[in-house]
Order: structure tokens, then sequence, then C-alpha cells
């Protein structure tokens, strides 16, 4: 089943496909289980001459112990599953670590719009570079995203790097990725957000870092003027 | 297979003590309406909490007219009640006449509340100009719809008892009074969160 | 002349006159069994409407773009000559979940099965206020009168999914849609107000119609189902209605509750839609499980293993559901903190129903089975139900939720559980009290076909959707090949397609079985299932009155199956 997800890419991807593992692994183990052991009653329990159910009701301590231990043990391995989630959580959502690069994504009907800070390192100032549909970071360095919306709610969704975040008109909402590997990885929205929605992608380049650096030299030519050259890419929304 | 008569089954065990059907169904319904309004005076305490500025909005309320209202609404609850009472006691001419002021009352609160939307709108506060002003159009309005559900019951039931058509339904007094009342403690939460806070 | 006794009084039935004219018997009808026919019949037809949309979505998922075969007499602007767009897309998307939970799963499950036995399965003549109960069948009707029209109105029918968040379904400009939007959140605010009747009818009924003997512990576990579906819909819908109202305000009056730039909140409305969104599908879930814990013992031939854990486990994770509503917005920028508490309860709704899988295994355990068409979909209603709990724990988990959220893997997990019960449960409970119901037996052979034609396709087109959604695919795009990444999936997508479209077509049998046997199958028995619930012991289909003369008296619990000394002991029978 886990060979169906793309190939992980960033720094906590892997925690989640380990934990989707983990749970994969219980899970498994209690479909087998069931269904081997309603596949088995079925066939050894079929009506034969002679033979007669068992009215047994299943009240007694004694009886209901077979439906009451194993309660038990999915309870115990539901408080595992959660201790381990927390962990995963706390590592992603909880304390981020401190910023290395910072980027604004913005949703808008029906478009990604990226802004990078120029060599200033501040984002929002003069020299930002506004891109539609194209993110470029380097690898190895923490990302954070501060994540708007123009209009409706979009989710900024890149399956590569297992981020998912809601983006809400009206409020900041900062999510941070750390890539693991130079290349180029598909930006979609995945919540609803009119006709568009279907169609509404990006692309994130992960620069290695020399390819960074050239990309930086492009985009703000040292000794060139301030303002960032202006980026037409991605693709295309209608 | 045999079927006992309901005559033996009487003989073989006393009924136990059960709600009258139309009181439970009554409790039923108002615990589904506690939920709609909790579920709407929630959302505005939170959003409240959220923005001090709406106490500067809520001082265009008339504070008066709300009390006034809220003094209305306690009285006709009371008058319900002695309409309740006298379904069995004095008998349908007296039940009438309780319900006339209850139903006068709930007329009354309308009224008041009219008075206070129509100034209110005229000085420029609609259900757009902001987060406080639609809740409490929204709120108010879905609580008035409420009292106007419950002038028309009243009413019936007070046509009903000035024909002397009573006596068949006089138990419905008593789950109208439910209703009514429960209108009312609506309202006693409305009055302080929107008005005095 | 009959006195008009005060029908508000504890477990009085006030004797009506069968009713005599074709209006009064069909339409205007306040019998309970014939309302339920009415329920069965509003959802099946939204049924196939449902199912048609599914088919067309599905088909656009496999060929974008392309013309879809048996669509060419959907008329603009909704379809142009067989080819859909976007819009429309999202229209079906829209309507396939609202028909789907509103006016099929709910009517089937509680309208239909739930109005048909209650009052039966109780000793009851009727339901206790039969006037509501025929109100609240005509609010449905006209609730679908609504749906439907809001296909036709200019700008279309609703198109924000069945979920409705807003800024996008809050502004027209959003969407495109106007009056449609606005039509339906009135159909379902009538379809609230019609379950909330009906709640309330069942409640008061089961505490007060009950026949003498028929004690709490003693109700088959249909009716503890039924009650406590009823309450946990009544206690959970509130917050919608008025999230609903809101929504409505800020439509057409201007208000800015859901809007940022007037002060409001978009997540909001998440929240209260979600706080009923989540016991709601419990609410659909309970009577299914009620049908299966009905048909087991009886094709076992012993009683259901563990009644009242079962029970207890149905109370508690009712209570429970209504603290789990998060899980659907652990990405929609909640708190932080808020995240692994509901993490937490969900993970843990999953012992309860553990309990109840168990119970209903232990019952097969030592039975002596028979396998007729109702006995087969009910086994294969809790086979779909486990694997849909299982993949609930993989969403429950807030890290991995965080992946799965919004993909296909979600769409496959719902279907699993929803299905259970709407399908499988459902046709269980279909070929079993139809004979009560119409007093005809259904085509045992038909019934098996339909079986497994419906397990075998439906598996087949929802396992590989897991699948799918793990690859990355999102819900709700019109064109899976507008994205690199999920360009790979669709030899996968295509064949979902076939066999989607394989179960649908499958539901043919039961279409043929169910006309065919209404006016030529083999005449019912009152009994045909040798069965102990009060229902089997009246006629087939019931008297006006359910009883006749005489009403049962109960002397022992509903599923006294191969005790000592008797194959089997009716409720209703004195040694």
């Amino acid at each position: 089943m886990l060979d169906w997800l793309p190939e992980n890419a960033s720094t906590y991807g892997g925690e989640i496909d380990s934990l989707f593992s983990f749970i994969y692994g219980l899970v498994a183990v209690w479909f087998v289980i069931t269904h081997a052991l309603i596949l088995f009653f079925v066939i050894r329990y079929r009506r034969r001459e002679g033979a007669r159910a068992v009215g047994v009701h299943g009240h007694t301590l004694r009886q209901a112990a077979w439906i009451l231990v194993p309660t038990a043990v999915v309870l115990l391995l539901d408080v595992w599953i959660d201790a381990r989630g927390a962990r995963v959580w706390e590592l992603i959502k909880g304390s981020p670590p401190a910023a290395e690069v910072e980027v604004g994504v913005n949703g808008r009907q029906f478009n990604w719009e990226f802004r990078h800070p120029g060599p200033d390192g501040r984002l929002g100032s003069e020299d930002d570079l506004l891109a539609d549909n194209t993110l470029h970071v380097p690898v190895g360095r923490v990302v954070l995203v501060t994540l708007t919306s123009s209009d409706v709610v979009h989710s900024l969704f890149i399956p590569h790097l297992r981020l998912k975040q809601d983006a809400l008109p009206g409020r900041r909402i900062p999510v941070w990725f750390e890539v693991t590997r130079a290349g180029e990885y598909e930006i979609v929205c995945a919540e609803l957000c009119g006709f568009g929605h279907s169609g509404m992608s990006g692309r994130l380049i992960a620069h290695t870092p020399e390819s960074y650096e050239s990309w930086l030299k492009e985009t703000w030519p040292p000794g060139g003027p301030i303002a960032a050259r202006t980026e037409e890419g991605g693709s295309a929304t209608p | 297979m045999t079927l006992y008569t309901a005559e033996a089954a009487r003989v073989a065990a006393p009924p136990a003590a059960l709600p009258v059907s139309g009181k439970l169904g009554m409790w039923l319904f108002l615990a589904s309406e506690v939920i709609l309004f909790g579920g709407l005076i929630a959302s505005y305490v939170v959003m409240r909490l959220a923005r001090p500025g709406w106490a500067a909005e809520s001082a265009h309320l008339s504070v008066m007219l709300g009390a006034v209202n809220t003094a209305v609404l306690l009285t006709s609850s009371f008058s319900i009640v002695m309409a309740h009472r006298a379904v069995d006691r004095e008998g349908a001419a007296v039940a009438a006449r309780w319900l006339t002021l209850t139903v006068l009352l709930g007329l009354v609160f309308l009224c008041i509340k009219g008075i206070e939307w129509r100034g209110e709108l005229g000085a420029g506060f609609a259900p757009s100009t902001g987060g406080f002003w639609s809740f409490y159009y929204t709120m108010t309005g879905l609580h008035a719809l409420h009292v106007t559900a419950g002038i028309v019951i009243n009413g019936i039931l007070l046509l009903l008892a000035a024909a002397g058509r009573l006596a068949p339904v006089g138990r419905r007094v008593e789950f109208a009074g439910l209703y009514w009342h429960f209108v009312d403690i609506v309202w006693i939460f409305l009055f302080p969160l929107i008005y005095l806070i | 002349m009959i006195p008009r006794a005060d029908s508000a009084a504890a477990g009085v039935h006030v004797p009506h006159p069968e009713p005599r004219g074709f209006w009064r018997r069909y339409v205007f009808s306040t019998d309970h069994k014939t309302i339920a026919k009415q329920y069965l019949g509003i959802g099946l037809f939204w049924a196939v409407a449902g199912g048609f949309a599914a088919y067309l979505i599905r088909w656009q998922l496999a060929w974008p773009g392309e013309q879809v075969p048996l669509a060419a007499w959907i008329p603009e602007p909704m379809m142009f000559g067989g080819h859909m767009g976007p819009e429309f897309y999202n229209v079906l998307v829209t309507m396939h979940g609202t028909i789907m939970v509103f006016f099929v799963a709910m009517p089937i499950l509680l309208g239909a099965f739930g109005n048909f036995l209650l009052p039966l399965m109780i000793g009851a003549r009727d339901m206790a206020f039969p006037r509501l109960n025929m109100l609240s069948v005509w609010t449905l009707t006209a609730a679908s009168l609504v749906l439907l029209a809001s296909f036709f109105v200019p700008g279309g029918a609703a198109a924000s999914g069945w979920t409705a968040y807003p800024p996008l379904s809050a502004r027209p400009e959003y969407t495109g849609v106007g009056w449609g939007q606005d039509l339906w959140i009135l159909a379902v605010a009538l379809e609230f107000a019609s379950f909330l009747m009906g709640g309330i009818n069942f409640l008061v009924t089961t505490v007060n119609m009950r026949a003498r003997g028929m004690t709490f512990a003693r109700l088959p576990v249909m009716v503890w189902m039924q009650s406590t579906a009823a309450i946990v819909f009544m206690l959970s819908v509130g917050p919608l209605i008025a999230a609903a109202v809101m929504l409505l305000m800020d439509r057409l009056a201007g208000t800015g509750f859901y809007a940022p730039e007037a002060g409001g909140q978009p997540l909001l409305w998440q929240h209260l839609f979600w706080f009923f969104g989540h016991p709601e599908v419990y609410v659909i879930l309970l009577p299914g499980v009620g049908i299966i814990g009905e048909i087991l013992p009886v094709f076992c031939r012993k009683p259901l293993f563990g009644y009242r854990y079962i029970i207890g486990a149905t109370l508690a994770a009712s209570a429970l559901s209504f603290f789990t509503w998060a899980h659907h917005m652990f990405i929609a920028g909640i708190r932080n903190l808020l995240v692994m508490p509901f993490s937490v309860t969900t993970i843990l709704i999953s012992v309860p129903f553990a309990l109840i899988v168990f119970a209903l295994i232990a019952t097969l355990w030592g039975a002596s089975m028979r396998f007729p068409t109702p006995m087969l979909f009910a086994l294969g209603a809790l086979s779909v139900f486990v694997m849909g709990g299982l993949t609930g724990i993989f969403n429950g988990s807030a890290p991995v939720d965080i992946y799965l959220h919004d993909t296909h893997f979600i769409v496959a997990h719902f279907h699993y559980t929803l299905i259970s019960v709407t399908f499988f449960a459902s046709f269980a409970g279909l070929y079993f009290w139809f004979p009560k119901m119409f007093g005809r037996m259904m085509n045992e052979p038909l019934g098996k076909v339909h079986f497994w034609m419906t397990f075998l396709f439906f598996n087949l087109t929802f396992i590989p959707m897991h699948l799918v959604g793990i690859g990355g695919m999102m819900r709700r795009i019109a064109d899976p090949t507008q994205y690199e990444l999920l360009t790979g999936l669709q030899p996968l997508n295509r064949m979902i397609t076939v066999t989607a479209v394989l179960l649908l077509a499958g539901q043919l049998a039961l279409v043929v079985n169910f006309i065919w046997s209404l006016l030529r199958g083999t005449p019912a028995l009152d009994d045909p299932w040798s069965s102990n619930t009060l229902e089997w012991s009246t006629s087939s289909p019931p008297p006006h009155d359910n009883w006749g003369r005489r009403e049962p008296l109960v002397v022992r619990g509903p599923y006294e199956y191969s005790q000592p000394g008797a194959e089997r002991l009716p409720q209703w029978q004195v040694d």
C-alpha cells in the first residue's frame, strides 16, 4: 500500500510515512484476524444435520471476556498509536525549527502566488519576487511559509513533502518544511475552491546549493537594480 | 401462537409511571431547540471575546426597552402558568382570559422589538454593518420568529377555550406553556449577553 | 362516534378506523407502515439520482472531457451534448454527497426501517404522534422538491461541496451559483425539520407505547439503535441549523458571519458543521448495525452475543462522537493544542465499535447458519464496516491525516463505512422485512446474484481508491490528467470507473426483484424466517392497527434461540 506514496523528499515526511507504516501493520493484523474468523465461522458453523447451535448470551463474565479482552487490546494499541502520533505532531506543528528562508504563499482563485524575499532577506520589502505558480527554495534549509488567501479557503498541498495546510482568508498561517532532495515537485490545491480548483497547481523547485546561488544571481543581478526581474512561469491555469 | 388480551395483561402487573406523551415530546423538542440557540449563542460569545470593540456597538441598544421586554415576557410566562391552572380549576373561560393576556403580552414584545429595530436601522445599523449587528439581528430575529410561533399556538388554544372546545386538549396548555417558558428563558440569556455586557 | 380520548396521555393509542379511498390510504396516511413505504420510495428515488451522479463523476474522472454515454439528454448549461465542464462537476460532487447522506441514507435507514419496525417491534399499534409522522414525511417531500428545483434556477445547483464551506458558499461571485445555494440550504433545513419531528416521535413511542412486558432490557437491538440515533440527531443538529441561518443571512442580508473582511470567521462554519457532521454519521450507522443485529441471530439460531455490552458500547460511542468533530479540521487552521485531544478521542472511538464488531463475530461462533440473501448482506455489511472502521484509524492519527486529508483515501474510507449500512445493511433489511412489509417473498436466486455483484464490484471499486488517494489524488478535482503526479494513476482510475459502473448495473437485479416480487412474489407467511421478535407474530402485511383485537404480551427477550428445551422461544409466547 505504501508503495503508492510519492517519493518522500522532506525531513519530517519520513516520520509521517513510518507512522503510516506502523498503523498499516496493526490494522492489517486486525483485518486478517477479523476476516479469518468470519470466514472460518461461516464455514465451520454451517447448518448441519443433527448439530444444534450453542445458545449462549454472552452475559456472564467468562463469556463476555471473549469480546472484552480483545477490546482492551484495541484500547492499548490505540493509546500506542496516539502516543507515537503526538510525538510526530509535536515535531511537525508543535515547535517549528528556526526559519532559514521565509516565503509567502497566497492562494487566489485559481493560482498560487509565491513571494520570495530578495537579498535583503525580508519578506514584504521592495526587492521581493512575486511569481505565479513557481516556488524556488534551497535544499537542506528550513523554509517557513506564511500562508494566506485572497478569497476562499484553499489548501496548500505538496505531496512529496507530505505537507498540507489550509489557507484561510483573513489569516496568516505559518507552515514549515525542509527539502532533502533537489528536484521539481508538484504543488496542488487540496480544498474545493471553485470551478478552477481542478488544475490549480504549481511547481516547487528545490535547488542544490550551487543551483540556488545561480538562481539568486539571475533573479537579483548583483550591482543591478534592487527590484527583481519578474518571472513568468509555472503551469497556467484557465 | 397465542396473544393475550390487554385485559389479562393489565391484571398481570400495574403500569409503570410513564410521562405523558405530549409532554415528553415537547421536552425533546425543547432539547433540540436548546442546542440550536446554544450553538448560536456560543458562536456569539466566542466571537465577542475576541473582539472587544463590540461592547461599544452594544451601547447603541436601548437597555430600557430591552428591560421592559424582559418584564413583558416574564409576566407572560406567569400568565400562561395561570391559564394552565385554570384549565383544571376555574374552567375554560378563566383560562381563556389568562391566554388572552399571554397573547397580548407576546404581541407587545414583538411591537417593542419592532420599534427597537426601526430605530436601529434608521440610525444606520444594518445586519451588514458589522459582526455585532450581524449577530444582534440574527439572534433577536430567530427569537422573534419563535415568539411569533408561540403567539400563534397560544392564540389557537385561546380560540378553543373561548369556544368551549378546550376540554379534550386541555393538557396542551401545559405543553404550550413549556414552549413559552423556553422562549422566555432564551430571552433571559440574550438580554444580558447582548444588551448589558 | 368514537370518543376523542386525550391522545397526549401515555401509552394511549387513539383508535381510528381504517382509512378508505386511494388518497387517505396511500397519500395522506397516518399509518406508520404506509409512511415507512413513502420514505422508502423517496430514498430509492434519490438513490437512483445519486447513483447516476456517481456514474457521471466516475466517467469524467476516467475519461476527462469526453462524452459520457447516456448523458446526452442532460440540457445546457449543465452538460453540453454529454460533455461536462468543471462547474457541473462541482455540482455533481456536491449533489452526490448531499443526496446520499440526507436523501437516501436517512430516509431509508431511519425513515423507512425505523417507522415500519419501531411500533411493531415494541407491540404498539402506531407511533405516539401519527399526524406528526405524516407531517414529517411530507416535509421531506417538500425538501426533495426544493432540491430538485435548485437544478433549474439561473446559476444552477449548489457547487460548493456537500460541506458548503464559506466563503465559497457565502458569496455567489466565487462559484457563479446564485439561488441554487440558497435552495440547497432550504432543502437541507427542511430535511432536518423532518427528521427532528421523526426523532421526537421515535423517542416518545419507545418510552410510552411499549406493550405489556416489553421492558427496556427486552427491546430488540434495532429499537435501541433507532432511539439512540434519534437522540444523537436531536442533540447535534442545532448548531448546523444555526450555522445555516447565518449562512443564509450572509448571502441574503449582507451580514459577515463568515467573511473575514467584515470581521467574520470561515472556521466558524466548519466547527458548527462538523459538530453536527460527525455525530450525523453515527445517526446513519446505528440503524444499520441494528439491522445486522436483528438478522444474525435469526440465521445463526442463537442469541445476539453480549446484547447488553452492545447497547452499552453504542451509548458510549454515541456520547464520545460529540467530542471528535475537529478531526475533520486538523489542518484547517485550528489552534495547535486542540489537535491531539481530538486525535485521541477519534482513535478511541474505535474501542466501542471494536466491541460491537467482536460481539457480532462472536454471534457467529457455535451457530447453525443458513445463508439466504438477508444473511449474505448482513455478513457483507459486517465485513465492509470492519474495513471502513480500520481505515478510519489512519485518518484519526493527526500527522498521517496531514497527508491523507482531502485525498481519495478519505473518500474510500467513508464509502466503506457509509455503504456498509446504506447498501449492505439496508439491502439485508429489505430482503428480510419485504415479506412483512408487502406480504410477498423476494426471489432468492436473484437476491444472491444481487449480493455477489454488489460485494464483488464494491470492493473492486473502493479498494483501489485507497491507493489513488495514497498516490496523492485530491478530492473534488475534475481532471486528474492536469497533474503530473496523478497521470500515472489513470489506469487505476479507469479500472475503478469500470467496476463502479458494474456495481451500479448490478443494482438492476434489485430493481427487477423488487418490482417482480411486489406483483408476483410468493405470498408470505406471518413468520417466514422463524424469528422471535414481535413483528413476526402478526400477519404479513400486518392489519391497519397491527394486532387486530388483541395486543401482544411480551414474556422474554428477543433472541431466545437454541435454549435448553426449545429450538426457539418467541418474545410473545408463554411456556
